[in-house]
């Protein structure tokens, strides 16, 4: 697979690491039903069959975190985004 | 002149050399072949028609094809460490000085024991291994294993280490063209001629595929002249590359292609500097899959027999190798490619006896071509069965009237048709479909970017194939942007009409006597696809699973297709609706070695050495592997044991001074406005109210409330700070940072950089570190206890050069660290050591830092094993109320507040003189020692030089409510049990005096 970091360009998936769905955000940790959040945060995941948005770290180049939109049947990879240039909610 | 010796060496003819005569042995045996030959080639040419046995049954057996799908010509190639098992002759390019020996043979060749197997094969058929060795279980391992694996078995490995190299290289192209056959040639010469950039890959170690083995014509001039022309043409082209003995062995995501190039498998051994094989990974915009096509086999009985080849192979001999496979021949075929079989055979003055045609009288080419060499024409006959035991001297056929006829013949030409070689399409789950006019499958959904020419398109005829190449070729340039003209060939070759609608396929002869077998390698019999069918593995996974179908280093070239041509028979179904099995890369066997390439001994991964490892190596430092890290552990004196010196360091430390490398703890730099605000979300405890020229023990967690890593961070000014953390722990630390800056909280102005390989970085610990450090440090710097008190930081000079101090204690003494940019890290320890000599001090390893720190309670990597929470570890007041951080909610989970959590504990084994293990299980005092009643283990153990006895640290249920209890220690791992007692995990010094000396 490859993927295009918006810094250096199309790179093999070997120099990226993966950590997986992108849609979570940290939740609000002074909210009511903080705990709550936390788990969903961190355990529950859609597993959608088709695209899917994930982050994955260009490792072993730039170090940029990424959100990588894929197609997760074909792996086609849609769109590619640094991480911190994400709207915020 | 040679010929003498080649007795089955056409007089003219061929590509080989035959001023270049190639000396080799076979089974210790001298031969001779030609320069162009491979074994097999070489073989056939002096007569050596039996070449190794099978799999299951050691039936004789010789050469079935020339190419890479040979089910049974397997050989070890080369001897020694470099003998390299199941190599097929078919492709083994001949060299002066090859080796080869026939493998699953016992004693010898032609006299093989175990071929009783064969006397034996109604009891063990396909299955027999599940059903017949099941029982009684304890008869597995002493006796059917081993009876199995003599029996057994596909050739022996290597006996010792491999001496050659190998390498792994990555190209890029716009078009990747995989074969090198007529489709192929003309694909690369279209896209080519436009300016793209081209790779051609060819598994064949003469360009030209099919117009090497087929009698061609294009363009007026001969298949060969034409191959050579273009290739001389794609040699010119600056933006071509053509890799020759390249197998294209995989297809992967976004347009990778894996591909092993033999550098060397044609050499006596590689050349110097040179490796044996290359993996290839190339990254294409666009691919031209043009590999050809594989002859189906036809399954009647014994059809096994060394001298029964596919009828393309026959060819293939006669035309490019120059070499007659036989004296007299039958044609067993299902298709018109028999009229060019009958036609080189005769060329090439082989006596055919008889041309059977399986169709009924349908086929104007096959009659004509027999009428017009006077061969008998068996219309609608088939043959049932071959004679001969160690190679071929009758067979047997039903003609179309029912009657058994014997014709004595020693080569048999069969084909069953073709299976496009489309592997490769499915490599990313892609489906082929079934294409009943073809009778073959064909390539369904396609990887991205890839298009199909040649005879894997299903039809293989010449013309075909050029036309087909030519305009994929322009097509995929075109794609990339190059533009250009659509070149025209015209041709025709011996084995045009191959591929043109046999009526039906003919996956097997009805009413064939014998064993009929699929597949070869694995010796797969048509009575073994029975079997499964009745047992109820009709399908085409369960039977390839029951048979083992498919499952040998051939990956069932020649017999997939056709077991599934049996089942829907057998079923009552059609072909279609069996669907197919799919094909996996890599496509042909691919070495190890060529996976691994350099990673491999001392580079399997790379080492990190520490700035200072020259002058620890001087001091006799023992080293250990941490992480990629080699760490001094010990520095023994002569005579000393690891524990004498690990003593020793500790005592010279506690009593006077010490030095530790620590250059590999990890060194994040974090500055920026919002540094202190990531910090605070970062750690679980305060670090608002650290003030510059401060350091603090921090704590992290993760966000689900379990310890990461500790380390301590320096505070330079509000906007730069320096965290440390542990070696092991360093990559994940920087990672798990690196995420939340950018991608929870991208709002901080925040900057991190590792610097771990920017500093070396000293640990100098013991009452007169201070001392010595005065002597190094530039005498500006005030470090006196008062004005440089515990947890200070300090940028500091040493001989002018900017270093970084602290006074931080892992040991639990009077300690500092010291950070020099690494160029000067080698320098500083020698002066360290050159001003500490009139303390005493001494180096000391990991071993010895290990000591202190379970002599003090400090957690380290035992107790930071990603189960902890910071209350397990006693550090729960560490977790601030006033802030959110990483991991903060999660934590207050009932099950990480649970009172009754193992928690850490000092561990003193009530017997002075014996040693508690990291490992051992704790156990309450009279309770057995099982699971239901284990209460936790020990994590850490040491001497203690100042206790006098073994001290351990460890994790037990309650362990903060439980200090004087006894319980057991139990090592059932190395079968040993101490009592031991609990007590606080601070074993030495455990009011912190020393710390402020
Ligand atoms: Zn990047």
């Amino acid at each position: 697979m490859r993927i295009h970091c918006p810094y250096c360009g199309e790179r093999g998936v070997e120099e990226y690491s993966y950590r997986g769905d992108a849609t979570v955000r940290r939740p609000d940790a002074n909210g009511p039903d903080a705990l709550e959040r936390f788990v969903e945060y961190l355990h529950l995941r859609d597993n959608p069959a088709g695209s899917h948005q994930e982050f994955w770290q260009h490792l072993h180049g730039c170090r940029a975190w990424l959100v990588v939109q894929r197609d997760v049947r074909t792996h086609a990879i849609e769109s590619v985004i640094a991480a911190s240039r994400r709207v915020a909610r | 002149m040679m010929t003498e010796t080649q007795p089955f060496r056409l007089a003219t003819g061929g590509l080989v050399d035959r001023a270049a005569p190639l000396n080799f042995s076979f089974d210790g045996r001298a031969i001779t072949g030609f320069a162009g030959d491979t074994l097999a080639s070489a073989l056939l040419a002096n007569g050596v028609r039996l070449v190794g046995r099978s799999f299951k049954y050691h039936r004789p057996r010789g050469i079935l094809s020339a190419g890479v799908e040979e089910p049974n010509a397997l050989v070890e190639h080369r001897s020694g460490s470099r003998r390299e098992p199941n190599s097929r002759a078919t492709v083994l390019e001949l060299y002066d000085g090859l080796v080869a020996t026939s493998q699953n043979r016992w004693p010898s060749l032609r006299c093989d024991l175990l071929s009783v197997n064969s006397w034996v094969s109604s009891f063990i058929a396909a299955g027999f291994y599940y059903k017949t060795f099941m029982w009684p279980a304890s008869f597995w391992e002493r006796i059917y294993e081993p009876m199995i694996r003599r029996a057994a078995g596909l050739g022996r490995t290597a006996p010792a280490h491999d001496p050659d190299t190998y390498e792994k290289a990555t190209a890029f192209c716009d078009v990747l063209v995989i074969g090198g056959g007529p489709a192929g040639i003309a694909a690369a010469v279209a896209a080519g001629r436009t300016g793209a950039r081209v790779i051609l890959c060819d598994e064949d170690f003469v360009l030209g595929g099919g117009l090497l083995g087929d009698k061609a014509d294009i363009d007026g001039g001969s298949g060969v002249d034409w191959t050579r022309t273009m290739a001389g043409e794609l040699a010119a082209m600056p933006e071509v590359s053509v890799m020759g003995r390249t197998s294209v062995t995989g297809v992967y995501d976004g347009g990778v292609f894996g591909a092993v190039q033999r550098v060397s498998d044609h050499l006596p051994e590689p050349l110097p500097h040179q490796p044996r094989l290359r993996f290839w990974r190339i990254v294409a915009r666009r691919s031209i899959l043009a590999a050809g096509a594989i002859e189906r086999p036809i399954a009647f009985g014994n059809n096994d027999r060394p001298g029964v080849m596919l009828a393309g192979s026959v060819r293939t001999y006669i035309n490019r190798y120059g070499v007659a496979p036989g004296r007299r021949a039958v044609i067993f075929a299902n298709n018109d490619g028999a009229a060019g079989t009958l036609d080189d055979l005769a060329a090439a003055g082989v006596d055919v006896a008889a041309v059977v045609d399986s169709r009924d009288g349908s086929s104007a080419a096959v009659s004509v071509a027999a009428a017009r060499h006077g061969v008998v024409m068996h219309a609608g006959a088939m043959v049932t069965q071959a004679y001969g035991g160690h190679g071929l001297r009758s067979v047997e056929i039903l003609t179309s009237d029912r009657q058994r006829e014997r014709i004595s013949c020693d080569l048999l030409a069969m084909s069953g048709g073709w299976n496009p070689t489309i592997h490769l399409t499915s490599h990313l789950s892609g489906r082929p479909r079934w294409d009943e006019a073809a009778a073959a499958f064909l390539p369904g959904s396609l990887p991205p970017g890839m298009t199909v020419a040649g005879a894997a398109t299903g039809n293989a005829d010449l013309n075909a194939c050029l036309a087909s190449g030519a305009a994929t070729g322009l097509a995929a340039a075109h794609d990339c942007g190059f533009s250009g003209r659509l070149p025209s060939w015209r041709g025709h070759g011996s084995g045009d009409g191959q591929c043109h609608q046999p009526v039906r396929p003919l996956w097997r002869v009805p009413g064939a006597r014998g064993k009929a077998f699929i597949d070869f390698q694995s010796d797969v019999t048509t009575d073994d696809i029975d079997l499964s069918v009745r047992e109820g593995f009709g399908a085409a996974e369960h039977a390839k699973r029951y048979t083992a179908l498919g499952m040998a280093t051939d990956q069932g070239k020649t017999s997939n297709v056709a077991a599934l041509g049996i089942l829907a028979e057998i079923t009552g179904t059609d072909i279609a609706s069996r669907g197919t099995t799919t094909f996996r890369p890599p496509y042909t066997p691919v070495a190890i070695g060529a996976l691994a390439g350099h990673a491999r001994g001392m580079d399997f991964h790379p080492r990190r050495l520490s700035p200072a490892h020259p002058f620890e190596t001087e001091q006799g430092a023992v080293f250990v592997e941490a992480g990629a890290w080699l760490r001094a552990q010990y520095y023994p004196r002569p005579g000393e044991t690891w524990l004498q010196s690990a003593e020793r360091e500790v005592r010279t430390v506690r009593g006077g001074a010490g030095i530790c490398d620590v250059s590999t703890l990890g060194k994040i730099d974090i500055q920026g406005p919002d540094a202190r605000a990531f910090i605070e979300r970062i750690y679980c405890n305060n670090f608002a109210g650290l003030k510059p020229g401060r350091a603090r023990y921090g704590l992290m967690l993760r966000e689900d409330g379990f310890v990461l890593d500790d380390g301590v961070t320096m505070c330079f000014s509000d906007t730069h700070f320096v965290m440390s953390t542990t070696t092991a722990n360093a990559p994940v630390v920087m990672q798990h940072m690196e995420f939340h800056h950018q991608c929870v909280w991208p709002e901080l102005d925040v900057q991190l950089t590792s610097v771990t390989e920017q500093w070396a970085q000293f640990s100098v610990a013991g009452p007169l570190s201070r001392e010595l450090l005065r002597r190094v440090v530039d005498r500006q710097h005030d470090i006196a206890n008062e004005a440089f008190p515990f947890m200070s930081a300090a940028q500091v000079t040493v001989a002018g050069v900017t270093a970084r101090l602290a006074r931080v204690s892992f040991s639990g003494e009077l300690a500092y660290e010291i950070a020099i940019p690494a160029q000067y890290g080698d320098s500083l320890l020698r002066e360290l050591m050159r001003q500490g000599e009139a303390f005493g001090v001494c180096l000391y390893g990991t071993e010895a830092l290990a000591i202190m720190r379970i002599e003090k309670g400090h957690v380290a990597g035992g107790e930071l094993n990603g189960h902890t929470t910071a209350a397990d570890l006693g550090l729960g007041k560490m977790m601030s109320a006033k802030k959110d951080y990483v991991g903060r909610i999660l934590a207050q989970r009932p099950a990480l507040r649970d009172p009754e959590r193992p928690t850490l504990v000092g561990l003193l084994p009530l017997d002075h003189g014996s040693q508690v293990r990291a490992g051992a299980h704790l156990v309450a005092s009279g309770r057995a020692a099982n699971l239901e009643n284990d209460e936790g283990y020990v994590t850490s153990s040491a001497f203690s030089p100042m206790l006098g006895r073994w001290i351990a640290l460890g994790l037990l249920a309650s362990g903060n409510n439980r200090t004087g209890e006894i319980v057991r220690a139990c090592d059932p791992l190395r079968g040993t049990e101490s009592l031991v007692e609990i007590c606080s995990p601070q074993f030495y010094d455990p009011t912190g005096e020393r710390l402020h000396g």
